[in-house]
């Protein structure tokens, strides 16, 4: 696509990260203003700030590319990214950021007291969090290559190497400016675009989105094919393709089912599953987004940056009512693709669907131009807060726990660390669907973190052995099926719905191990279990004095 | 409250923290039967909030996909030119969620309120 404007409109995203981030390194002098922003942050700033940390590449790119191929069911994804924050604000998040700890293993030290529990909380923090890193790149990889043509591994190396900078140079502090400046930024980036598509639509006598044959092409389009492939006509006849062939069709046309590509078409497109398979996946996927969110290193250690468990409280209301508004717009994107971009049906990159609509609906005019690098822009906007939050709590996490002892050195070269990993990653492994990978992290997370923190919080009875067995039942089966996903072999029938939405059966293992075996070893539950309840539970106001002081 | 106060961070802190507390929280930690018995009714309105509204939540969302699967008609009804499941999923599920969450918050708060008036009183 010979666009003129995306280019610069990538760089310029990337500049004003880097130049919040060196601004940011002005300010930080000592190390906890390099860490947790000195807790200066407003709740305002703080939630946009989190709401930017967390809509990731998953939630710009892969929700709308799912929408376009698997249709309904797959709305789950987004109603559940945003409701993991109100699981986080019922049971987790006033009474953790009274805990005082900053990172998931600063709490089981915290709470238990257990210097084993925390390596193992360490280990899964890594674990998450680079998986988590992946999609990232990929994504960044995936919009490079899409809107400007440049090879896959310019864009993550790009991203995967200002993230890692930024981060080791400007720490917290910076990144709070960024991520919150990068929310405004992505909401614009699909609003406006949005408006201009729905007028567009309208002006084209609203064609079905949903057409009762399949989609059909807009307009006359010719589709390149990747991998040698046997198309499915609309009546019935088959054809084979190669790699590189290439083919035309004209408007009106239907479009094709490919061999190579898994997509929904007609009623099943539209109206949700009712199969038993479909059902669990479903049960399975609600589970992971609505606890995995808790778990997630990046999201907890925003809540330090709150000044006490009320605000905590607060903030996370806001980010729930800033990520709902960003989340109504994915789903247009991908209803909208069906129409104007069906091609990528064919091609199988529907994560591409969000970059490309703009061009392909509205032409190769000024606005349709701009457009393209506003989205362009706004996806940058995604792999850049995101990874740099995710990064930033791997490193922390490697700095404190593993490397050394969390001077800003450490923290430094904990982030190279933790960076080179998961950009060589996503140059090797295969591409899977971004927001899959995304929904396996927070499987893990919902599978080890969500019993931890929640029993943790609210229950006196939970040992260290407990919680050690838990996370090892629930977080070690979890992560086995993810690798299991991405390194085995395909699957089928109830084995594929069991490993590829595994927490539907890892979450409530997680729960059962973690109370049996506290329940077992009972005799050792924390001595000062009442004061860390009351620390963790007791407003602020109760323990800070009497009025009168 | 801290504002302008300088705080440690945890993060470079491996080893348990047991003696920088403050005197007040000290004594209220110490007030055995009494100050325990008022933490955990404070605990357990809190956690049965909690799991009033996750409740709603369960019901109100979880129920779904349940409802579509044996309840066809359902997925089938069109409002305003749109499909009710598209709507349900794709537009009211966020409000719904952000309407929860903000009964919790004033609730919670109110709880919270409760907890000090008890502790605040005999120091009167």
């Amino acid at each position: 696509m010979d666009n003129p404007y995306i280019i610069p409109a990538i760089l310029l995203v990337t500049l004003v990260t880097v130049a919040i981030g060196f601004y940011g390194l002005k300010l930080a002098r000592t190390t906890s203003d390099f860490l947790v922003a000195s807790r200066s942050v407003s709740p305002t700033w703080n939630a946009a700030a989190i709401g930017g940390e967390y809509l990731s590449a998953a939630s710009f790119l892969g929700v709308a590319g799912l929408i376009l191929k698997y249709g309904v069911d797959v709305l789950w994804y987004p109603v559940g990214f945003a409701a993991g924050y109100l699981a986080l604000l019922l049971f987790v998040a006033a009474p953790l950021r009274r805990s005082g700890a900053f990172t998931l293993p600063d709490f089981c030290q915290l709470r238990l007291g257990s210097r084993r529990l925390r390596k193992l909380a360490t280990a899964f923090v890594v674990f998450i969090g680079w998986l988590y890193l992946v999609p990232q790149l990929q994504g960044a990889g995936l919009t490079m290559t899409t809107v400007t043509g440049q090879p896959y591994a310019l864009g993550a190396l790009l991203v995967g190497a200002v993230v890692t900078c930024n981060v080791a140079l400007g720490g917290m502090r910076a990144i709070t400016f960024v991520q919150a400046f990068q929310y405004w930024l992505k909401l614009t980036a699909l609003l406006v675009p949005a408006v201009f598509l729905l007028l567009q639509w309208q002006a084209d006598g609203r064609p079905a989105v949903a057409a009762p044959d399949g989609p059909v092409f807009h307009t006359s389009t010719t589709v390149v094919i990747e991998d040698h492939a046997t198309l499915t006509m609309a009546d019935g006849s088959t054809m084979t393709v190669r790699a590189g062939e290439k083919l035309d069709f004209a408007a009106g046309e239907p479009v094709p089912q490919v061999s190579t590509v898994d997509d929904t078409r007609g009623p099943d497109w539209l109206l949700p599953g009712d199969s038993d398979q479909g059902l669990f996946a479903t049960y399975s996927l609600i589970l992971a987004t609505f606890l995995g969110t808790m778990g997630l290193p990046h999201v907890l250690v925003r809540f330090y940056t709150n000044p006490d468990g009320n605000a905590a409280r607060r903030t996370t209301l806001v980010v729930l009512g800033l990520v709902g508004l960003f989340y109504l717009l994915p789903t247009l994107y991908g209803v909208l693709g069906r129409v104007y971009t069906p091609q990528l049906l064919m091609t199988g990159r529907t994560d591409a669907v969000v970059v490309l609509l703009p061009g392909a609906a509205l032409g190769g005019g000024l606005t349709g131009q701009l457009l393209a690098a506003l989205v362009a822009a706004g996806a940058f906007a995604a792999f850049l807060s995101s990874s740099s939050g995710l990064l930033t709590s791997v490193a922390g996490v490697i700095s404190t726990d593993v490397t050394g002892h969390g001077s800003v050195r450490d923290f430094r070269l904990a982030t190279v660390i933790a960076g080179v990993v998961p950009i060589v990653l996503s140059l090797t492994i295969s591409t899977l669907d971004v927001s899959q990978v995304v929904g396996l992290a927070f499987a893990v997370a919902a599978s080890s973190f969500c019993p931890l923190l929640v029993l943790g919080i609210w229950w006196r009875g939970l040992t260290a052995r407990g919680a050690a067995a838990g996370v090892l039942a629930g977080g070690g089966a979890a992560a086995g099926a993810v690798l299991l996903t991405v390194l085995g072999p395909p699957l089928s029938g109830w084995p594929a719905a069991l490993v590829g939405q595994p927490a539907a059966w890892t979450v409530p293992l997680a729960f059962a191990v973690m109370v049996i075996v506290s329940l077992a070893s009972r005799g050792r539950v924390p001595a000062d279990v009442s004061e860390v309840m009351l620390r963790l539970h007791a407003p602020e106001s109760a323990l800070a004095g009497s009025p009168r002081r | 409250m801290t504002e302008g106060r300088r705080t440690r961070v945890v993060l470079a802190d491996v080893h348990p923290r047991t003696h920088d507390h403050d005197r007040t929280r000290t004594e209220l930690a110490e007030q055995t039967q009494v100050g325990e018995a008022l933490v955990q009714g404070l605990v357990r309105a809190q956690l049965a909030l909690a799991l009033r509204l996750a409740l709603v939540v369960a019901i109100g969302l979880g129920g779904l996909p349940l409802l579509f699967a044996v309840a066809p008609e359902v997925s089938n009804a069109r409002l305003a030119g749109v499909d009710l499941p598209w709507l349900l999923l794709g537009v009211a599920a966020f409000p719904f969620l952000f309407v929860v969450g903000w009964a919790y918050v004033r609730l919670a708060e109110r709880n919270e309120q409760d907890f000090v008036a008890v502790v605040r009183r005999p120091e009167r």
